[in-house]
């Protein structure tokens, strides 16, 4: 695996990433309270299993994956991330762009840190990857590359003969996965080997690392020996999309509707590999990561190992806070999102917290119509016609729009990044996104309704002539009495008769007769 | 303390509509340089009435629309319109051609289109068409060139001649004009003369003819640099150039007596340069794939030799490039690239 392929489009960004890169990881301060979302990940949400009041330990399980066999939903459990009491189990904002409240377990730590006994595995060789993928479940981990998707999910597709272990941190100003490949490639290396030997032993196992991170690389290359490949990317963002490193590292074009699995491979981030190696070799759930805290609003942008719960508020102090500061981003500045306030707590998925001062916001810059100059065109790495799409959008045809593969597109940010128009591409899409979504849910209700009153009125008219049959059963079954009926009719006329001429009476009867 | 909420992404590319016009203008310095050297400074002239008759419709059209006027004014792209149609008129034309010939662009097929982003065809390339259908004498009238003639014409000269009709200094306007390299070719190959008979006239030289090799050289390089500072793309004027060349080379090989050479129709005027980095380059009305820029391209390229060769006009750059602005939807639709995975 050595040639490299190149996917159409991208953007060479200005990283941005030596402002926290050359300091070691640093580990975050204990805060008073932990605030620990239910839900971090995509998924259903813990259920608490703990009350308030409670005294945990470090490591604990406080909130359990739904119906306990997690490693087959989409969930995962939820860990104390440090030693203290529950205080409270109650809605509190967390970092969406939405600006959410959600419920969260709140501990206030006792500042003993005191771990709950772990139970390392010695030899993960000896245990069977059923054994291993529920290990990996049980100890909380999702994607920590900023998507959030339970890893052990990942764990089970049968046929995969290619791991890629995704080192291409492409977004700018992130450095913490370059930090841990610096700091612990052995970590990362053995992490690879253990998702290994749970997806049955793949052929080829690949780190991929952009060539911005060399000293990166060559820590993995010593610490990998051979075991696995250690390959250098070029630097071209999204280069770190899944889709799009895959493409890089085999030529295959993984479209939309399918996944990596289709194709036999599996991705998995950096931080997760060392987080599975921890949660094996030592029997440590997920209670912290690595968060890259930067921007011009901070006195010392670094990494830190944090304590998941801690509010963002504490990291951003103990960095050295400018009192400036006027717009918080989690994740990167192409695919992140902004943060109303900091009082929010570090979830899994944080890898990186950009404060931005005053002077580094652009004002918005006035928008000027599209000039069609396909620049967004150029750079889409997914072969779009994004001024297309924005048409399409502006003049509300979302069928032409969806037609146009609008649902292909990843929200890279790449075209709004080089439209000289300063049109917000991106928006446009997600709004159109979100009416087709809304529109499609609308016509399903709608469906449904008209199936419900199709129903009705076919039950009522199936009713009616069920009645009808009845009753014309019913008068047909008293048919061959109508005559007998007319005919005792005629004989009461007859009869009525007879008094006024009853002299004729025996001669009709005789008649008759 | 709230934080200021927006939407990723966060960072852009400083390049903005203004700037990428801005450049445009430079692009065009070159080669206006090199008409002034040929042919004096009437073309100055020109541009500065064609970019104040510009700036004024803009500015009018804007404020009865209803729309902001400093951004719109201030995007360079009324000024696009104006140089490229000023650099295309004979430098002896009368001053309301060119006012005429800006005010329509700007007004017809610009504004009442939507403006900016919105128009179909390019401005300068109707306001060029529109002159040549209505005025098509004083639109053929050029002078002869300078070195030739031995008569450089000055600023005061060039002044009076497009602001009265009047040369100083009893010369006639008809001694000073003559008909241009491509519309010599026309007439002489229409009356039966062959290539090489024609290009004994001095006007023609060994590529092209004289000076208009010079300028159509100059629009190249500036071409280039744009391409270079990737205000366009390589596509439409590789394709407008290259199409060009093959069908000519190719009936010059058949018979170069009666077909000129594939250099002559490159460099025997400045249209086809300017034509092909300078105005189908134009976003707006052009098509926007790749594969629809090359298709685009060559249509225009082999409209041009069509129409030169077969058509009424000498040149045919202009109508070439309104014809396929005319079916560049058409191309977009049939040549939407394979969507990532598809």
């Amino acid at each position: 695996m050595t040639r490299l392929w190149q996917f159409r489009g991208g953007i060479k960004l200005d990283g941005n990433k030596s402002l926290s890169s050359e300091q070691p990881i640093a580990k975050a301060n204990l805060p008073q309270f932990l605030i620990l979302p239910l839900l971090q990940h995509i998924g259903v949400p813990a259920e608490p299993v703990v009350k308030v009041g409670d005294k945990v330990l470090k490591g604990q399980i406080i909130a359990h994956c739904q119906a306990n066999d997690c490693y087959l939903k989409m969930s995962v459990p939820l860990h104390a991330s440090s030693s203290g009491t529950v205080v409270a189990i109650e809605p509190h904002s967390v970092p969406h762009p939405s600006g959410l409240t959600a419920l969260c377990i709140v501990i206030e730590t006792d500042g003993r840190d005191e771990w709950i006994e772990c139970s390392p595995i010695i030899d993960y060789t000896t245990l069977s990857p059923m054994t291993l993928r529920q290990q990996v479940a049980m100890a909380g981990i999702v994607g920590l590359g900023g998507a959030g998707f339970p890893s052990h999910l990942k764990l089970k597709s049968a046929g995969i003969d290619t791991l890629i272990i995704n080192g291409a941190e492409c977004e700018p100003y992130i450095t913490c996965d370059d930090r841990l490949m610096r700091e612990y490639p052995d970590d990362i290396v053995m992490g690879a080997q253990i998702f290994r030997h749970i997806l049955g032993g793949t052929q080829h196992c690949v780190i991929a690392v952009e060539d911005n991170k060399p000293a990166a690389y060559s820590a993995l290359l010593q610490a990998a020996q051979g075991r696995v490949t250690v390959v250098k990317v070029p630097t071209l963002y999204p280069t770190g999309g899944e889709k799009q490193l895959i493409h890089v590292l085999t030529g295959k074009e993984i479209g939309k509707a399918q996944l990596p699995a289709d194709f036999g491979m599996v991705v998995h981030n950096i931080e997760t590999t060392r987080a599975v190696y921890r949660a094996v070799k030592e029997g440590r759930p997920l209670i912290s990561r690595v968060v890259t805290v930067t921007g011009n609003g901070i006195e010392q942008p670094q990494n830190l190992e944090v304590l998941l719960g801690t509010p963002i508020q504490v990291i951003i102090d103990q960095c050295g806070r400018k009192s400036d500061i006027k717009q918080l981003i989690m994740g990167g500045p192409m695919m992140g999102f902004t943060l109303p306030h900091d009082q929010l707590p570090v979830i899994k998925t944080t890898n990186c917290l950009i404060a931005s001062s005053t002077q580094a916001i652009e004002s918005p810059k006035p928008t000027m119509p599209c000039i069609r100059c396909g620049a967004c065109a150029q750079v889409c790495p997914v072969n779009l016609l994004p001024q297309q799409l924005y048409w399409y959008t502006k003049a509300k045809d979302f069928k032409t729009a969806k037609n146009y593969h609008l649902f292909d597109c990843i929200e890279c940010g790449c075209c709004a990044y080089v439209c000289p128009s300063y049109l917000p591409l991106v928006d446009y899409y997600r709004y159109a996104k979100a009416e087709i979504r809304a529109n499609e849910q609308e016509r399903q209700k709608a469906n449904l309704a008209r199936n419900r009153h199709e129903f009705r009125t076919f039950r009522l008219d199936r009713d009616k002539a069920e009645k009808l049959a009845r009753h014309q059963a019913a008068a047909a079954a008293s048919q061959p009495d109508k005559q007998v009926i007319i005919e005792a009719a005629l004989e009461r006329v007859k009869a009525k008769k007879v008094p006024n001429h009853s002299e004729e009476k025996p001669i009709q009867e005789e008649s008759v007769h | 303390m709230p934080f200021k909420l927006s939407t990723a992404p966060y960072l852009h590319q400083a390049n903005s509509v203004a700037e990428m016009m801005r450049q445009v203008l430079y692009a065009l310095i070159p080669g206006i340089a090199m008409y002034v050297w040929f042919f004096g400074w009437g073309i100055v002239i020109h541009i500065l009435l064609t970019s104040m008759t510009a700036l004024s419709c803009e500015a009018t059209l804007l404020w009865l629309r209803d729309r902001p006027l400093r951004p719109f004014l201030t995007d360079n792209s009324a000024l696009v319109t104006a140089w490229l149609l000023g650099s295309a008129l004979p430098p002896f034309a009368p001053w309301w051609l060119s006012v005429l010939g800006t005010a329509f662009a700007l007004i017809f097929a610009k504004h009442l289109y939507g403006g900016l982003g919105y128009n179909p065809f390019n401005p300068a390339i109707v306001g060029y068409a529109m002159l040549l259908i209505s005025f098509p004498s004083e639109m053929m009238k050029w002078p002869h060139l300078a070195s030739l003639s031995g008569h450089y014409p000055s600023i005061v000269e060039s002044m009076s001649i497009i602001f009265t009709g009047q040369p100083l200094g009893g010369i006639t306007l008809d001694a000073l004009s003559s008909a241009t390299p491509l519309n010599t070719m026309k007439t002489q190959l229409n009356k039966f003369h062959t290539v090489t008979e024609i290009k004994q006239n001095p006007i023609f030289s060994y590529y092209g003819a004289k000076g208009w090799e010079w300028i159509g050289s100059t629009f190249f390089l500036g071409g280039v640099w744009l391409i270079y500072k990737r205000v366009i793309t390589w596509h439409i004027p590789v394709a407008v150039v290259g199409s060009l060349f093959l069908i000519a080379s190719l009936f010059f090989t058949i018979d170069s007596d009666r077909y000129p050479s594939p250099f002559f129709h490159l460099f025997g005027g400045g249209s086809v340069m300017i034509g092909a980095f300078f105005i189908a380059t134009d976003p707006v009305s052009a098509a926007t794939s790749n594969t629809g820029k090359l298709i685009y391209g060559i249509g225009i390229g082999i409209l041009i030799y069509i129409i030169r060769t077969w058509g009424g006009y000498p040149d045919g750059v202009a109508f070439s490039v309104l014809l396929m602005n005319i079916a560049a939807p058409l191309i977009d639709y049939y040549t939407q690239p394979r969507v990532f995975g598809h």
